[in-house]
């Protein structure tokens, strides 16, 4: 599993076919959630761009796609039941992409750390 | 350097989240989270450490007529243990703020402001009162706590005689003995919901603060930050300074008309709220009526229009009604209720409806 700087985590489940999820840091910031707006299968998502939202009673925040590619696959039950994130943030993917070319800088759990610490 | 109220330590040993408001750190939620902190106010009752709110002591023989001169609503038939809220306003007819007013005894009343105005209306107040009037701000020895729920009443009397409890809204009894502390307690709150707020020397709030805690442990009592207190009060369409009134909102466009008192021949801001009576635009209630979270300062339009009608001035998503509410300052020739509006949600058009203020209804007390 790996982590960009803006607070998702991907994980290489195939060669180019990845689970995209939000880091537990971000979900504790952003407190309980009520919705999640996802994309739809078959979008193309761009590398480091947003591909949806994630609200919560205090705030929103923006997803961004750590991968470029195909959504092969968008997690329903998150959609009905918002509250799944907060209980389990990294086994709680949102979408699923295929066909992936490219990626935004990934850290590992070591670096994505110390990358939330200095942010701190 | 934030401020701390004397509960800042038991509010980390609670596991509170906090953060900086009106130059105070408090917590925003507790472990339990927003949503559970607010259905407990609901449906049990919330113990909320307000101690950040400001509280004056306005004393002598001229005092109730310097309330009468310098306030909007009118305090000649305000009987002692009786409270009443009230704005302050320029002589341009702004709010300065919203406050409460406390008819402790004869010639002897206790002022309550938002923390975030404490010191403009301390300045204020000062500039204005009569010379033979005396002004104490005694928000620094002062801690407030709130007790709110429909709980709230069977928690307190665990720990006092039912009968020494104040029992109708708006009204206060002082002197009392809580925990062996003086405590003064008032039907008060702002959530909606049946409860109270406690005044009481700031060195007895941890000891208050931990004992009805204990006593509410049966009840469903949570501790509550300030998050679910903006929910609730945001449910019981209570206005919040800054942002449905401010000096750039005036007190009829809030829907403030109760508390401006123009049978008082004379008071500060007269004249110009005179001219106001009959705003162009009024503050509603609107419900997103599919998916999405209302914030606040977004634009309102008619439907598929770019005619923009409105802002909101607060928003979240309602615990109670599980979906996103607001209250907003549209044009008053547009508004009915359930008449249709789009808000502009972050680039995209939400639809919403017009309803009527409170979103949600406080439940009658459980004994």
């Amino acid at each position: 599993m790996k982590y960009t700087k803006s607070h998702e985590w991907v994980d290489f489940i195939e060669e180019k076919k990845v689970r995209i999820g939000l880091s537990a840091h971000a979900v504790h910031q952003l407190g309980e959630l009520v919705f999640v707006n996802l994309p739809e299968v078959d979008d193309e998502l761009e590398a480091g761009e947003s591909f949806g939202d994630a609200e919560s009673i205090k705030a929103v925040s923006d997803i961004y796609s750590p991968v470029s590619g195909r959504v092969s696959a968008v997690n329903e039950e998150v959609l009905d039941n918002p509250a799944l994130v907060n209980e389990a943030p990294e086994s709680t993917w949102l979408i699923e992409v295929e066909e992936v070319s490219e990626n935004e800088e990934l850290l590992d759990e070591a670096e994505y750390k110390s990358f939330c610490e200095s942010e701190a | 350097m934030d401020l701390k109220t004397r509960l800042y330590d038991k509010h980390l040993e609670l596991g509170g989240q906090m953060v900086s408001y009106a130059k105070y750190q408090m917590p925003v939620q507790y472990p339990a989270g927003m949503l559970a902190e607010h259905m407990a106010v609901r449906e049990a009752a919330g113990l909320f450490d307000v101690s950040h709110m400001g509280e004056f002591l306005l004393e002598g023989d001229r005092a109730l007529e310097d309330l009468q001169r310098i306030l909007s609503a009118s305090f000649l038939k305000l009987a002692p243990e009786h409270v009443r809220y009230s704005l302050l306003c320029t002589e341009s007819g702004y709010c300065i703020d919203d406050l409460l007013v406390y008819h402790l005894e004869s010639n002897r009343y206790m002022l309550v402001v938002n923390a975030a105005n404490h010191e403009k209306d301390y300045e204020h107040l000062c500039k204005q009162i009569s010379p033979e009037t005396k002004l104490t701000d005694i928000s620094e020895a002062c801690g407030l706590i709130a007790l709110q729920g429909p709980k709230s009443k069977t928690i307190l009397e665990k720990l006092i005689d039912p009968e020494l409890l104040p029992s109708k809204n708006y009204t206060f009894k002082a002197d009392l003995e809580l925990c062996s502390a003086r405590v003064l307690i008032s039907r008060t709150g702002y959530t909606g919901e049946y409860g109270y707020e406690i005044y009481h020397d700031a060195n007895d709030s941890l000891k208050l603060f931990e004992a009805i805690l204990e006593a509410g442990h049966d009840e469903g009592l949570l501790p509550c930050g300030l998050g679910a207190r903006d929910t609730l009060r945001l449910e019981a369409g209570m206005p919040l300074y800054g942002h449905e009134m401010s000096e750039e909102i005036n007190p009829f466009e809030a829907g403030l008309d109760f508390a401006v008192k123009f049978s008082k021949p004379e008071f500060i801001g007269r004249d110009a709220l005179l001219e106001m009576q009959e705003p162009k635009r009024k503050r509603v209630g609107l419900k997103v009526t599919s998916r999405g979270v209302l914030r606040e300062e977004m634009p309102i339009f008619l439907p598929k229009s770019d005619e923009q009608v409105g802002v909101t001035t607060s928003g979240t998503f309602s615990p109670c009604l599980k979906t996103g509410i607001a209250m907003a300052l549209v044009d008053h020739d547009k508004i009915d209720l359930a008449t249709a509006f789009e808000v502009e949600v972050r680039g995209r058009r939400i639809p919403v409806e017009v309803v009527s203020l409170p979103f949600v209804h406080g439940k009658e007390v459980q004994c």
